[in-house]
């Protein structure tokens, strides 16, 4: 995968934190992973990716990230049930916003949201993925890209 | 006022919409979670103004527009959506759209949506 593919989700997940109350967000150096052993903290929203492109992006974050998260839009009602739809909708953001990159035929499905870290239907195993690392207020997440063309 | 139907599968999008309308120039009167829903929902309560998401379950928001429109012709329907190409921006308004809005988006740029919206 090219440093300008990885580019267009790394603008991604700093575009969704700037627009929260708190914009300071910092992204950390992507590096590679082999998917029988997958990054995931509580937490994880996955998007199917179809098309030209295809495999699965991420972003997964521990639960008290996503309950700052909810405060920081101005949602006051941190239910279980609000978290589990942030993190589908911070999944479904960044990917829907790289079609400005890769086009419409870069296919995206509605979000699946887990616990924990993606099993063999989302990720195969004989891939490898970029985690991005997100740093935001004292936490930290990732945003994990598994694509082949 | 307008009367205003918000139809996204996201929960807290839904309620950031209804947050972060101007309350003084709508008033939502449905709220739903997919095409089907909407399609339902709009035989209901007739909103004039509607806030389309566009990856829905069940139903897409596209296919939505086109069904809307069919229903009545003068719904003024805003599109909030992640998906940022310029295609599926013209695709939706070949459907009907009459604006359209990127996520994630604030406050303040919802209410200038709105507004432009119904602005003729």
């Amino acid at each position: 995968m090219s440093q300008e593919t990885l580019q267009v989700f790394i603008d991604g997940v700093v575009r969704y934190f700037h627009h929260t109350n708190d914009k300071d967000v910092k992204v950390g150096t992507p590096y590679l992973v082999e998917n029988h052993n997958p990054a995931a903290y509580d937490i994880t929203g996955i998007i199917g990716i179809s098309g030209p492109y295809r495999g699965c992006v991420y972003f997964t974050a521990p639960r008290i990230l996503l309950k700052h998260l909810l405060l920081s839009i101005g949602e006051l009602e941190t239910s279980n049930e609000h978290i589990f739809d942030l993190v589908g909708e911070v999944a479904n953001t960044i990917s829907g916003n790289a079609r400005s990159r890769f086009g419409h035929e870069f296919m995206i499905s509605v979000p699946v949201m887990i616990e924990g870290a993606p099993n063999q239907i989302h990720l195969p195993v004989q891939m490898r993925s970029y985690v991005i690392p997100v740093y935001w207020k004292a936490y930290h997440a990732a945003v994990v890209i598994c694509l082949e063309q | 006022m307008f009367s205003l139907m918000i139809v996204d599968d996201s929960n807290i999008i839904r309620r950031k919409i209804e947050r972060g309308h101007d309350a003084d120039k709508f008033r939502i009167v449905a709220v739903a979670a997919n095409g089907v829903e909407a399609i339902a929902a709009f035989k209901q309560a007739r909103p004039q103004v509607v806030t389309m998401d566009l990856t829905m379950p069940e139903m897409d928001g596209i296919d939505c527009i086109q069904q809307l429109i069919a229903l009545d012709a003068s719904l003024r329907i805003l599109v909030v959506s992640a998906l940022s190409d310029k295609a599926t921006g013209i695709a939706a308004l070949k459907k009907g759209a009459r604006g359209f809005l990127c996520k994630p988006f604030t406050d303040e740029q919802l209410s200038a949506a709105l507004s432009e919206l119904t602005e003729d």
